[in-house]
């Protein structure tokens, strides 16, 4: 035991749409991330990675949120999220945040480089190629806007859903499309976003999958939202539910 | 002059959603352009590099500008040019009219062009005794119909083949009944056939420019139809109307940016046309304009060189933006209210006419990015989106609901031991409330979502309660 390299320690930013929704997602990630080798923490000094604010101009809020959160989870080797969105906000804004603090701003640059989101840490940086998951579904997988260009990820879901046994992937006709949830868009403008999500369920519905699959609950739970509200059969899951073979739970929205 | 209706996106666009002939239009939008421009990028491997060269080209002249413009009026004037200075629309719209009258015109022909939208240019010279020609074919329909461009290089990407046949009809009365206005191509002949005689009548004609070359003192545009070309040299007297960002160093620096244009645009590696204009006729050309004016327009320009929204200046006008943005995609340009729709739009509107009468456009985005993704110089949309939603929140435009319930949850956010307690608790709540279906069609305050979608049900302990219970078993 003693030659054992130690562990890498991960603090994990939960997101606060896993911790009140789904925070079966927060136990498949780290089930995950156990599963690669690390050692997995949860510091309680933590909410929201402060999108609300930031998107919605509100900086000095956005500046608090993130100074809690980058004050939380210092001195863990890796912070990660099983959120896109979370984690383009933690590695891509929040430094940005902190221009005319120098101190800080050094500081929130250290924990940026930190930052990652949960599929792309197993595989770029933990070298995960397959798990051992196995799940019998036709499924289609949604990019989330903020993961895919903010932090490219793209290849990573794909590949490791492919060594899930019984899982077959059948890809939507423009999957980097946005889904229409945009945070607090969707509520604010319900008329746009729903002709956007109407365009998104009608690419998932010709897919033929039974299952839809993303990396961001905001997503998740907009699409399958409107799925429900049409009544399509097609259910939703956070991705990390079925590459740590936690599909227990009922899918997102169901009873 | 565009009427602005920019405050009333929520009722344009619901009026969009719900109109059958823009929803059917809008698909070519959805499949052609981003199609095309796909491929041609996918064609060119060194696409990328180019967009950083362009990219870098414009910085460099932004850095630079006074420089480069004086450098430019000094060329012009030096080929027999005019250069006119102009601080706002009034005076660039002062200026045209005074040339026209100086020649007695009574009607100019126009190329395209978006800034002379943006100084309300036509509505103004046809009240001063100027009829001004739209001679691009998609310019020529909107004129027609008595509407604005939906698009800053398809104008009339809104309307359907069946509408723009019967615009013909109404317009043109000497068509017999029978002839067949069935293919685009057979529209173009009739337009072509009426416009032939405006071009040979025109006593000014008017363009804008894709680019002004310093180094020659040259304005540049691009064009599908050849259109451009009758309007600047056939009439006695050719007006540039320019924003002053429109310059460009040199003729390389021009070529280069050309290169990521029209594959930008319209999927083409090159436009049609691309055509140069330096200065008037000179002794033994065969043909050309016999005054050469062009007007530097600011409108604006010069504020934003100064502040947050400078690398919205290096927009080149592809229209690539709004091509891949899925809410232009939606409620098509018009929504939008004003000159310039999309995300390019919703950008550069609030800086031209001001954020309080267009609050709603920076707001109306997902920042899904996609616009950024494949704008051609790099502009980072989204961010300077959130900048002025910044703004709005600063000068307390944000509507009042929407800070108070960001202001309470933002308290809570920030104290995690009372936002821990309290999410518990809701979250109980509606688990409870939810009886067990597991998501909810309705419930109060979230009309906004349950509108249109469910609403899934929280599973219900927080995972941060749980977390919480089991590392106290674990250290028991």
């Amino acid at each position: 035991m003693k030659t054992e390299k130690k562990k890498p320690r991960v603090g994990l930013f939960v997101t606060c749409l896993v911790d009140l929704f789904r925070p079966s997602v927060g136990f498949a990630t780290v089930e995950l991330l156990e599963q690669a080798g690390c050692e997995v923490d949860v510091p309680f000094a933590q909410t929201c990675c402060g999108q609300p604010a930031y998107n919605s101009g509100d900086r000095k809020d956005a500046r608090e949120i993130a100074r809690q959160v980058i004050e939380a989870f210092e001195g863990y080797d890796y912070v990660v999220a099983p959120s896109g969105s979370c984690a383009g906000m933690l590695k891509k804004h929040y430094a940005e945040l902190f221009a005319d603090e120098p101190a800080f701003h050094k500081r929130a640059v250290a924990f940026s480089m930190r930052v990652h989101e949960l599929v792309s840490f197993l595989h770029d940086v933990r070298g995960i190629k397959e798990v051992s998951a196995s799940f019998d579904a036709k499924v289609t997988y949604h990019d989330s806007c903020s993961g895919l260009r903010e932090l490219g990820i793209q290849n990573q879901p794909r590949q490791l859903l492919a060594s899930v046994k019984g899982v077959t992937l059948a890809e939507m006709k423009g999957p980097d499309i946005c889904c229409g949830f945009g945070g607090t868009f969707c509520v604010k403008y319900p008329d746009v976003s729903n002709a956007i999500v109407g365009e998104k369920t009608a690419s998932i519905n010709a897919t033929g999958a039974d299952l839809l699959l993303a990396g961001d609950l905001g997503c998740l739970m907009n699409m399958s939202g409107k799925l429900k509200r049409e009544g399509s059969k097609v259910k939703a899951r956070h991705i990390a539910e079925v590459l740590a073979g936690m599909t227990s739970e009922p899918a997102i929205g169901e009873g | 002059m565009v009427e602005i209706t920019s405050p009333a996106f929520k009722d344009n666009s619901t009026g969009a959603l719900a109109d059958v002939n823009l929803q059917k239009a809008m698909r070519h939008v959805r499949v052609n352009f981003i199609e095309k421009r796909a491929k041609a990028a996918a064609a060119l491997p060194e696409f990328d590099d180019l967009r950083s060269s362009a990219r870098a080209i414009k910085d460099h002249v932004l850095d630079h500008l006074d420089l480069y413009l004086e450098a430019y009026e000094a060329k012009v004037t030096e080929r027999g040019g005019h250069v006119h200075w102009a601080a706002n629309a009034i005076e660039a719209r002062g200026i045209v009219l005074d040339i026209c009258r100086k020649v007695n015109a009574k009607t100019a022909t126009k190329g395209k062009s978006m800034i002379t939208e943006e100084i309300g240019l036509n509505d103004f010279l046809e009240k001063n005794g100027v009829t001004p020609i739209e001679t691009d074919l998609g310019e020529y329909i909107i004129q027609l119909r008595g509407e604005h461009p939906s698009h800053i290089i398809a104008p009339a990407v809104h309307l359907t083949m069946d509408q723009v046949r019967e615009d013909f009809r109404k317009a043109h009365k000497h068509l017999p009944a029978d002839r067949p206005l069935n293919e685009p191509q057979s529209l173009l002949l009739e337009a072509r056939g009426i416009l032939r005689d405006r071009f040979l009548k025109a006593d000014v004609g008017i363009t804008g420019a894709n680019f002004l070359v310093a180094e020659t003192g040259s304005s540049v545009i691009v064009t599908n139809e050849g259109n451009g070309d009758l309007t600047q040299i056939l009439p006695k007297v050719h007006i540039v109307v320019a924003s002053i960002e429109k310059i460009v160093p040199t003729l390389e620096d021009m070529s280069q940016i050309v290169r990521v244009l029209a594959r930008s645009a319209t999927g083409q590696e090159m436009s049609v046309y691309t055509t140069l204009s330096t200065g008037p006729r000179r002794k033994g050309d065969p043909d050309g304009p016999e005054q050469y004016h062009v007007i530097l327009l600011d409108n604006g320009r010069s504020t934003m060189l100064g502040n947050e929204f400078r690398d919205m200046l290096r927009c080149i006008r592809c229209g690539a933006c709004m091509n891949h943005c899925p809410v232009y995609q939606s409620v098509g340009g018009h929504a939008y209210g004003w000159v310039y729709p999309g995300p390019m739009g919703s950008v550069l509107t609030p800086a031209l006419i001001g954020i309080e009468k267009s609050a709603h456009l920076p707001n109306a985005s997902t920042l899904c990015g996609r616009c950024e993704s494949v704008c051609p110089m790099q502009i980072p949309l989204p961010k300077l989106l959130r900048h002025w939603r910044e703004r709005e929140f600063e000068q307390h435009l944000t509507p009042a609901s929407v800070r108070f319930g960001l202001g309470i949850w933002a308290y809570a956010a920030k104290r995690p031991a009372l936002y821990q307690r309290m999410t518990g608790f809701t979250m109980g709540m509606l688990r409870f409330l939810s009886g067990g279906r597991g998501r909810f069609r309705w419930l109060p305050l979230a009309g906004g979502w349950t509108k249109h979608r469910d609403l899934s049900a929280p599973q219900g302990r927080t995972f941060m309660a749980q977390w919480k219970a089991k590392q106290a078993r674990i250290s028991k």
